[in-house]
This record gives structure tokens, sequence and C-alpha cells, in this order.
């Protein structure tokens, strides 16, 4: 498993930060250098590995609205409490957003109440419960972006060649395109680049990104997970600058190829299709920018199988996941972060999640460094 | 589009980073509140929700010097002067056996263990059965068969117990609870409040065999590796190194919260800081590479045989090489040092000179363990 030592080698990784500082100096001084990384996986890995603060000075990363739980509206989350509180009803969804707080708890404890309500890995793996019960209705609670979407197509898909009857999914799928086209129209922020998520590259490929360049004239790299890449990302993003140049430009390509993944978008075509609108936590609605299951595949649509609230709930007033999720706000600038909003009691989803920029920012980044800094290392 | 400095000074926030870091300290210094209605799994797993539990509940109820001290073990001083360290431990681990150990290895080891790093030879177990209706004896002996071989190669003997069949389905299979009790050489004074600045942090071998060989066992992540527990008994380890190294402070075993669990737990009780540095953590690349999938981080994840000791700079190579010439500690390594700041926490610097908090776990994503 060494390819993941490869990735981050201290020789490299000093090389590209060198280059950084002269290409970020390369101006003369008054210039400052704001890059939004689009996808909560690389908010994590930036914070876990100390990268913010390996930069220069006036190159400056924030943090996009690309974390998958960070963007479920609090509506959304009570519909689901209200599903796992349901007869007869085993809910499934992924561990982050067991304990995401919705107006009536969170899932966790709606489990604690007597809901059963199961972590999975995979939905396949719920598909598996439903099989294993047949008994009882299993619903699968879909999030994420394009990442995510195509397994749940493929669920979908198998569980009509099973012929299954208690299984359904509750599909929250969005799309990454609409906010980034969101945040470009705000006139809250000024951003000299993008860098741009990996995994859900892997699905829609670079194309999609390409009106961020021609458009908008901010130039985007998509970027891997690992310290380095981020690192050579950001170099890459500095050199267009410099050289004068304002393209997509693919740092990842040894996972994402140009064109993305057709199978995956084929399959997503047959079982999805584009709400008109929909609620994203902070940023409100946006039209076009979330998948519901299409009609071909009615009958293991949740949202159709079930009476559901289906209620708007407005987002605690003193919680300020909006303005982080665009970027607006650095975590520690909201109101209530790190006092009232923690991680053990979260107020706003981005405490809860890994890859939420709270989480990522109150678990890693939260300490004055300087001591850090000047201790000697011990022997290895 | 590049703004310029001053511009993007004069739009920021009307206050510091600095200034947020030092409100959220003091928040975090406050001892974690009960506000659950009902018990979770979280209370159970060792981080801040556990905390809570035992501070409104048990704590409260049972009030006394001995327990406020929360240790592995409570220290009872005997009239002639003696002193013994108590300690109890349920093991509840699923599935029973596992690629290295059971829970009846477990059993002995867990509690055992307890007794060493509070700085005693284990002597004495006393041990509990909490077993289902229907449980199959021939599996119950091959556990019992366990606790006597871990029992016999710790030196330590099982001396009372207790059996209870509970009907099936108000338990599942088989728990079982021990209860050690070891004595405290004269001279040896073991405590968070001697750690001093500038003190060596080691760890006495691979870090998260047990936790994630235990949940590759369970089957359920469609991950196989051959991974092992590490279960076993460290007091002959801990012997060796006290005798090589007299100054050693401190000692824990990283069991249920890994590594990063018990440098917290230190960091508070002595009001320093640890850091530690990520490429001289031993791991084996099995688990390395399993966490790495997994996304978890292996300084959350439980050792079984393993323990950190804090030491004086001057005693470290003495201390090292005590330690590896004993085959449990072949791989044992120095793996950070006591500074001064940040007060109360554990920071690890990784081999590019970025640094991260380690904080307590909230919560437990993680299955039954031990």
């Amino acid at each position: 498993m060494d390819f993941v030592e490869d990735f981050r080698d201290p020789a490299a990784a000093r090389k590209l930060l060198g280059a950084i500082n002269r290409l970020a100096s390369a101006g003369g001084g008054d210039e400052y250098f704001k890059f939004m990384e689009i996808c909560g996986g690389h908010t994590h890995t930036i914070y876990r590995h100390g990268i913010e603060h390996l930069l220069p000075n006036n190159v400056e990363l924030v943090h996009g609205p690309g974390c998958p739980v960070c963007v479920i509206p609090m509506g959304r989350i009570d519909d689901a409490t209200w599903l796992a509180e349901q007869p007869d009803v085993i809910f499934t969804c992924f561990g982050d957003m067991m304990r995401v707080p919705g107006s009536n708890g969170s899932l966790l404890d709606a489990k604690a109440r007597g809901a059963d309500v199961r972590f999975v890995y995979s939905p396949l793996d719920a598909l598996k419960i439903a099989v294993d019960n047949p008994d009882k209705k299993v619903v699968f609670f879909g999030i994420g972006f394009e990442t995510t979407a195509p397994s749940t197509a493929v669920t979908l898909v198998r569980a009509r060649e099973l012929g299954l009857s208690n299984f359904s999914v509750f599909c929250n799928h969005v799309m990454i395109i609409p906010p980034i086209r969101a945040i470009l129209e705000s006139p809250d922020l000024r951003l000299a680049g993008f860098i741009g998520p990996g995994h859900t590259s892997t699905v829609v490929g670079i194309r999609p990104y390409r009106f961020v360049s021609e458009v908008y004239k901010t130039p985007l790299v998509v970027a891997g997970f690992e310290p380095l890449d981020l690192i050579a990302s950001v170099a890459m993003l500095l050199t267009q600058i410099r050289e004068g140049r304002c393209e997509v430009e693919n740092q990842y390509s040894r996972v994402v190829p140009d064109r993305g993944n057709p199978a995956a978008l084929t399959l997503m075509a047959n079982v999805f299709e584009l709400r008109p609108h929909f609620e994203w936590r902070g940023l409100g609605f946006i039209s076009q920018s979330a998948l519901k299951i299409n009609g071909n595949f009615a009958e293991f649509d949740a949202e159709l199988l079930f009476d559901m609230p289906g209620v708007r709930v407005a987002d605690p007033k003193s919680c300020q996941c909006g303005e982080v999720l665009k970027g607006v706000l650095k975590p520690w600038e909201c109101k209530v972060f790190g006092t009232a909003c923690t991680p053990e009691t979260p107020i706003g989803t981005c405490m809860v999640s890994p890859e939420g920029a709270c989480a990522a920012y109150y678990n890693f980044g939260r300490m004055h460094r300087d001591a850090v800094k000047l201790a000697e290392p011990v022997r290895a | 589009m590049s703004g310029s400095v001053s511009d993007y000074r004069s739009s920021g926030p009307k206050f510091a980073e600095s200034d947020v870091i030092e409100r959220i300290e003091s928040y975090r210094k406050r001892r974690p509140r009960l506000i659950d209605e009902h018990i979770t799994l979280a209370h159970g797993a060792g981080g801040k929700s556990s905390a809570a539990l035992l501070d409104a509940v048990f704590v409260e109820a049972f009030r006394n010097p001995l327990l406020e001290s929360l240790g592995d073990g409570a220290v009872l001083t005997l009239p002639s002067g003696e002193r013994l360290v108590m300690s109890t431990d349920s093991f509840v681990v699923q599935p029973r056996r596992f690629p290295g150990g059971s829970i009846g290895e477990l059993a002995v080891h867990g509690t055992a263990n307890d007794l060493a790093v509070s700085g005693a030879v284990p002597q004495w177990i006393s041990t509990a059965f909490v077993i289902e209706e229907g449980f199959s004896v021939a599996e119950l002996k091959e556990i019992v068969a366990d606790m006597a071989t871990a029992a016999a190669v710790a030196g330590v003997q099982i001396v009372t117990g207790d059996t209870k069949v509970v009907a099936k389905g108000a338990a599942d299979g088989l728990f079982i609870t021990t209860t050690g009790v070891g004595v405290i050489p004269a001279d040896r004074h073991l405590s968070a409040d001697s750690v001093r600045i500038g003190d060596k942090v080691l760890l006495s071998g691979s870090m998260g065999d047990h936790g994630m060989a235990v949940m590759l066992a369970r089957g359920d992540l469609a991950l196989e590796a051959d991974i092992h527990s590490d279960t076993a008994s460290v007091s002959p380890l801990v012997e060796l190194l006290l005798a090589a190294a007299p100054s050693t402070r401190w000692l824990r075993d990283p069991t249920r919260g890994g590594v990063a669990t018990v440098c917290n737990e230190l960091a508070q009780d002595c009001g320093l800081a640890v850091l530690l540095e990520e490429d001289a953590m031993p791991i084996h690349p099995m688990v390395k590479g399993a966490c790495e999938m997994l996304g978890i981080d292996p300084l959350y994840v439980a050792n079984e045989g393993k323990f950190v000791a804090i030491v004086a700079a001057e005693e470290v190579d003495a201390a090292l090489a005590a330690l590896r010439s004993h085959p449990l500690g072949a791989e044992a390594a120095e793996i950070g040092q006591i500074i001064a700041e940040p007060v109360e926490s554990v920071v690890v610097r990784n081999v590019f000179g970025g640094s991260r908090m380690v904080d307590m776990l909230v919560g437990d994503p993680l299955p039954r363990i031990c």
C-alpha cells in the first residue's frame, strides 16, 4: 500500500511550496490570491495536513459548498427522521448523516428513541438488508453529488432485477455545477481561482467546468485528495495567473478522464430526472440543481410511497453555515463557532460531517502553531 | 481576479483568529455536560459523551476521592503503607474470536494491563460471566481455556467468580467482567503531575492492530487483510522499562480510543501539550492501508498489548533499548515530546511540517471491539 507514501513525499512538497512562494510574490507585493476548494474532501485534507499554514501569507484557501452532508436543508432531515419512525421501517444511511440535527433531533436520537436506523457503506448494503427482511420496509437516504448518485442508480436497477417491493430511496442527490454558478454570481466573493472536485469529476469529467474559465474568466484546476495533489493544484493556478492563462486544467488525470464516466452518466439519466428546484442549506433554492427518481422507477421513490411532512424548516438563526458554505465566512468567523456549536452539540451541518469546513477546522486547525514549529523533531 | 492585500484586510472580520481560539479553549475546559435523555452508543465509546455520563451519573452518586481521579485503576493504601491497585472492565467484543485472540484472552489482558500501567504487578483476578440461554458449552470451554492460558502467561491467578444465565435475547451470547488487584512496589510513583516539558513520548509497539483486526473480522466492511490483534499482557515489558528508566513519569494503555485518546488524557491531566510526529509512529503497512481505505485515523484505533510511556529525555535511550530487548517491544519507538503549548492539547506534525490538532473522539462510528 505504498501508493499512499508517494503522494506524501516531503521533498516533492518542499519543491512545490518553493515554487508557490516564488509565484505568489512575483507580482511585487500588494496582491492577494483567494482560491476556493469546492470539495469537502479537499477541505478535510487541507486541515488534516495543515496545508493552509504552509502557504504564503497572500494565498488563502476558502472552503466551498461541496460537502454532501452540509448542503442538506433541515426540512429534509426532519423528513428522514419522520420516515425512520414509521412502523416497520428500517432506515439506512451513511454514517455522517446520523448526527445531523433536525428540528426534532438527529437520526441518532431517533435510533435511541427506538427507530431502526442503520448505517451502511453503500446503498447495495441497504438492498441486502431489504432482501434479508422481507416483512420490513427498507428506505435508503440517498445523498451526495454525482460521486454517489451512480451507486444509488445501480442499486435501483438491481432492486428492479430482484423484483423487490420493500425497498425505496429517499433521494436527495444534488449536482456540482449549479452551486459553483451560484457562487460565481454572488457579489460577496472575489475568487482568483477554483480547485475543482476530484471524485465528482471522475463521473462528470472536466468539460462541464468550462463556463468557469470562459464565461467568468476564472481558472479552475481539478485536483486529487492527497496533500501533494492540493499543493500542486495551487501551484498550477498561480502558474496560469502568472502566464496570463485562464483555463480548466486537470491535476488529477491519473483518476479523472477528461470525458468523465459516460456509462455512469447514462445510468443516472435512466434512473433520475432533474428537479425544477431544490433547497440547499445556506444557499437557498437553486433551480435544476438536484435529482429525483424518474417515473420509470417511481415504485422505489420514498417521496411517493410515504406521505412525508415535506415541510420547509428555516435554519437556526444563530447558524451561519450558509456563509461558510459560500466561502464568505471562515469557520471561526461564525458567531456560534466552537462555543454553542461544537462537534458534540452541532447546530449546523458544517460542524457534523468530517468534510464540513467547521468540523475540519475545529478538529484539526484550532491552535496557535508557533509552539509546534519551534520544537525540534524527535529522532525517527 | 486577484484583490490587493489592503482591500482584503479592511474587509475582514473585526476580531482575530487567536481571540476565537482562546474563547473556544475556555469552553472546551468546561467538563462535558450530559444533555441526552437516552443512552446512545457514543456514551460507551470513551470520548466526550462517556465523560459526561460518568460525571453526571456515576461520580455524582458514588463521589469519593479515589473514584474522582478517574484513572484506569484505583490506588488503595493499606494500613501497613503498602499500596494496591484495583481495576475492573467488561468485555462484550463481537466476534468473540478474531485473528490473534478471543474475548477470553482480552478479559485477562485488559484488566492485567490496567493494573500494570498503574505501576502495579498484577496478581489476582475475579471474573463474572453473563451467558445467554442456548450458548454452546464447547465454545464456553474454549473461551475459559483461553483465559486460563492468558492468566498463566501474565502471572495472575483467577481466584473468584460468578456465573449468571439470562433468557435468550437478554444478552448477546456472552459478556465477561473481570476485576483485578495488583501490588505497587514501594519505591514506584507514576503520575501525570510529574511530567515535564521536554520529556519524551514512547509507544511500546505498532498501533491499531487490535481494533483493525476486530473490525475486519466482523466481515461487514467487505475488506480482507492479514491483520492480527496484539492482545497481550504488557506487565513484563512495563517491569523492564521501569528497571531501565526509573524516571518514567506516566504510563497508559491505549485501548478504546487509541493513542490519541490517552495522549489527550495526559495533556489534560498535566496541563501541557503533547506533540506527536506522524512519521515516527510505528504502524504495520496493512493496518495503515486498511485505515486509509476506511477513512479511519489509526491514532484512534484500539490496541490491547501496547502502552504509551513518558520518560525523561536523558533516559530515553535506555528506555528504548529495554523495550526493544523484549519481543513485545521490538517495534517500540519515540513518537513525540511534551511541549508547553497549546495547553491541554495534542498536536501531530507531519513530514512536511504541517500540523493538526488531535482531539478526543466525539461519538463512535465503530463497532464493539473489547
